[in-house]
């Protein structure tokens, strides 16, 4: 899972051709010129950012899913309300505590963390790249995820380095207890036995969310059991500034999607050369879309549904749903409507590629 | 201790508990331990000497060491035994007692005995050895004239004050202070220039606790930075401590003792779990790491402890622990106390500065507040979400939104290692 954070900009993303005039009325002074946008294969709806040109490629190889408007009812337009709820899974008026992929694991390792690990699950149920264990693995008795504070601190413990400590007698004791501390990470050795195994890797861009992607690819060809990874790209709260006024197609906001579409297909390829890239899908999200209209700062505010990106051998290629209707003359309030409850997609991951009944988390069923 | 105001009497109560250590599960009757823990606690600040003497007569000692079987006709060296190598003289090089001062030592604590219905020792003098006794060249080979009938018990008197003649004693405990309060490696400067002074003043105070308590906390020596945050938390330290520092509320001792002592036990419980069991020292010579040389304070952390210290600290920060009554961290009023939870920056650093007692580095500074942000870049997204919660409290997503967030803020703060040293 790759966690756009901020709010990411969907329109920008996958931009609406079938009602492109609609779109650059609603925001001329960001819109993508139509010349410029990236053409997928057989596809008339939307074009894609031009940045996301490994993207591109990825669609017009059957690899890609586009899912668009994908919201909830009566979204939220807080950041961390939002991020709560995409985390968690909750309605948009209700308080969830556990996050849905802790709920998955959870029906998966009822017993966890008891007698975990073990041999028939020796690895981390999930792993985090960053400093805290995202909500989304939180299950009922406890966070279900390892986190790998950072790309650096991964190196670190491949290479057994520790942090500096000060020359005092407080500093002999921090590295002691820095010691002892990771003697206790009880997965240590199996993720250090993982990395291990893999001597060489494709090429990635010197970006934190391509680093971050090369960790979980060689964890994954390295053979951990893990069934889901969570890595994040920051700085999609574009309220200023999102494109270069000169050039609609540059800016910061064409830096990340650039980014992030390089590091997507620096992941898959690399995943391929490991010959295990039909063991992987990946899934893109952010805590909301922004508004249709664009603001005078050259920037759009935080708004509504947006488009997720579903990515790997076996996904269902295509763009799913129709480009969000763009309105006459819009206005401040105008937001793209959900057509998909992303509740919805993890239900499909969960039963299509996890295989999970759906008795086994829908009640009802 | 989890209820005292700013005081350092549970503190010195728990040091002499460690240092005149007797366990609960030898002793197996409440009623004497109680008591023992009562005469500390009464004489934790008072008098070393009178302490001692307190000690040798507490019916729950009598038993732990079997001096109240103690009788002329045969001696039972235990307690005296531990009176010069554990309580006063120590088993420095400059404490040189011999196994004949053992031996007169316990002649001359013949004759004590128990009552089990008062809880009560007694003396009796048809039990106590009346010959007298020979100390060695360590206590300038001095005699205790042996007495008869109820004078017999001027013989400790005797005794103690033999053994408080030694400079030795002193300095034994001035180290034993030393290592509870500021670090356990005592290097030849620390003796020289701190303990030397201590003991010094230990002696010229007659043994008042008081004044050599004052001289340590007072000095330059205690103050210096390079002396600073190196004592790794006992487990005590670090469960009540947590409590104390959170101001995490338990149902009243009084009104509510059912529910209070159910609390209280799960915070004694989680000590237990990280290897110090209070009311239960694994010997009589108190727990390892304030004497285990050469690791003392570092004992208290391994694979197995570390964990439980986090799983604890985890379990306060979230669920709470219910046994009877309920207590949790209330990260949303602690925050509130601050000086302005407001904004992330100083939340953060006010938080580090109150629970770490050493800087941490930039990056893991900026991942706090990160942790409060949700990844965000702007410092008003915590703002707003503050200030929208103090607006209402009773609006529950308002609540939830920053509640969630503090709980990883704090979570955070206390499974760094930094949090582990005091």
């Amino acid at each position: 899972m790759i966690q756009m954070t901020g709010g990411n900009d969907g329109l920008n993303m996958v931009i609406p051709i079938d009602k492109y005039s609609g779109y650059v009325n609603a925001r001329s002074n960001i819109a993508i010129a139509e010349g410029k946008a990236l053409e997928l294969v057989n596809m008339k709806k939307v074009k894609i950012h031009p940045s996301m040109t490994k993207l591109q490629a990825l669609y017009n190889q059957g690899k890609v899913c586009v899912v668009q408007s994908v919201g909830y009812p009566s979204p939220n337009f807080s950041h961390f309300r939002a991020t709560d709820i995409w985390l968690t899974g909750s309605d948009a008026d209700k308080v969830i505590t556990t996050g849905w992929g802790g709920r998955y694991l959870q029906t998966e390792y009822p017993n966890y963390p008891v007698g975990f690990p073990n041999a028939e699950m020796p690895d981390p149920l999930a792993i985090q790249i960053g400093s805290i264990v995202s909500p989304a693995f939180q299950g009922p008795v406890t966070n279900a995820g390892m986190a790998i504070t950072s790309t650096n601190s991964f190196y670190d413990l491949l290479e057994g380095k520790e942090d500096d400590v000060p020359n005092t007698k407080a500093g002999k004791e921090l590295k002691y207890i820095r010691m002892i501390a990771k003697q206790s990470n009880k997965y240590a050795d199996a993720i250090k036995l993982a990395a291990g195994k893999v001597t060489s890797q494709g090429a990635y861009s010197n970006t934190s969310i391509s680093q971050q992607l090369k960790i979980v690819s060689r964890l994954i060809a390295g053979g951990l059991k893990t069934r889901l990874y969570m890595v994040s790209i920051g700085g999609f709260d574009t309220h200023a500034s999102q494109t270069n006024s000169g050039d609609t197609s540059t800016g910061s906001h064409a830096n990340l999607l650039g980014n992030l579409s390089n590091a997507i297909g620096e992941f898959m390829a690399d995943l391929k050369g490991l010959k295990v890239s039909q063991r992987v899908i990946g899934m893109t999200f952010s805590e909301f879309g922004r508004r249709i209209k664009s603001n005078g700062s050259m920037g759009t505010d935080h708004g509504a549904a947006a488009p997720m990106i579903l990515f790997g051998d076996y996904i269902n290629p295509g763009v799913l749903g129709n480009t969000p209707d763009m309105p006459g003359t819009a206005n401040v309030n105008d937001n793209v409507p959900m057509q998909y409850d992303f509740r919805s997609v993890y239900a499909s991951v969960l039963e299509q590629w996890f295989c999970v009944k759906k008795k086994r988390w829908i009640p009802s069923c | 201790m989890v209820s005292q105001p700013r005081s350092i009497r549970e503190k010195m109560t728990l040091f002499w508990h460690n240092h005149f250590a007797t366990e609960a599960s030898t002793i197996k009757d409440a009623r004497y331990v109680y008591k023992h823990n009562t005469m500390l606690r009464a004489g934790a600040l008072g008098n070393f000497k009178d302490l001692t003497k307190a000690v040798t007569l507490d019916p729950g000692m009598l038993v732990y060491l079997n001096g109240y079987l103690n009788e002329k006709s045969a001696a039972d060296e235990n307690y005296a035994r531990e009176l010069f190598e554990l309580f006063t003289c120590g088993k420095g090089p400059a404490s040189q007692y011999t196994e004949e001062d053992v031996r007169a030592g316990a002649r001359v604590l013949t004759g004590y005995r128990i009552n089990p219905t008062t809880i009560t020792s007694f003396f009796d003098p048809t039990k106590h050895d009346i010959e007298n006794k020979q100390f060695s060249a360590f206590f300038g080979n001095r005699v205790i004239s042996g007495r008869t009938g109820a004078d017999g018990t001027r013989e400790l008197d005797d005794m103690l004050g033999i053994i408080f003649q030694q400079q030795e004693v002193a300095k034994f405990i001035a180290r034993k202070f030393y290592r509870f309060f500021v670090y356990y490696d005592i290097d030849e400067a620390t003796e020289t220039n701190v303990i030397t002074p201590l003991a010094d003043i230990f002696r010229a105070s007659n043994y008042e606790i008081k004044p050599l308590l004052s001289a340590l906390f007072k000095s330059e020596h205690f103050y210096d930075p390079l002396n600073m945050s190196c004592l790794i938390k006992s487990p005590i330290d670090f469960s009540v401590g947590l409590c104390r520092e959170f101001g995490v509320k338990f149902p009243d001792g009084v009104t509510d003792y059912v529910n209070a002592y159910g609390t209280w036990s799960a915070v004694q419980g989680a000590a237990a779990n990280q290897q110090q069991n209070i009311g239960d020292p694994p010997l009589v010579s108190g727990w390892e790491a304030y004497f285990r040389e050469p690791q003392f304070h570092e004992l208290w952390i391994n694979t197995d402890t570390y964990p439980k210290r986090n799983m604890y600290s985890d379990q306060m920060i979230t669920s709470g622990i219910t046994r009877g009554g309920h207590i949790e961290i209330d990260p949303l009023a602690y925050a509130e106390s601050l000086s302005a939870p407001e904004d992330p920056i100083q939340l953060r650093d006010e938080s580090l500065s109150l629970l770490h007692r050493m800087d941490v580095k930039a990056d893991v500074k900026e991942a706090l507040r990160k942790i409060l942000l949700s990844d965000e870049d702007m410092d008003y997204y915590w703002t707003n979400a503050w200030n929208a919660y103090m607006v209402d409290k009773t609006n529950a997503m308002n609540r939830d939104i920053v509640l969630r967030r503090l709980q990883s803020f704090y979570k955070y703060i206390m499974d760094l290692s930094e949090y582990q040293l005091s």
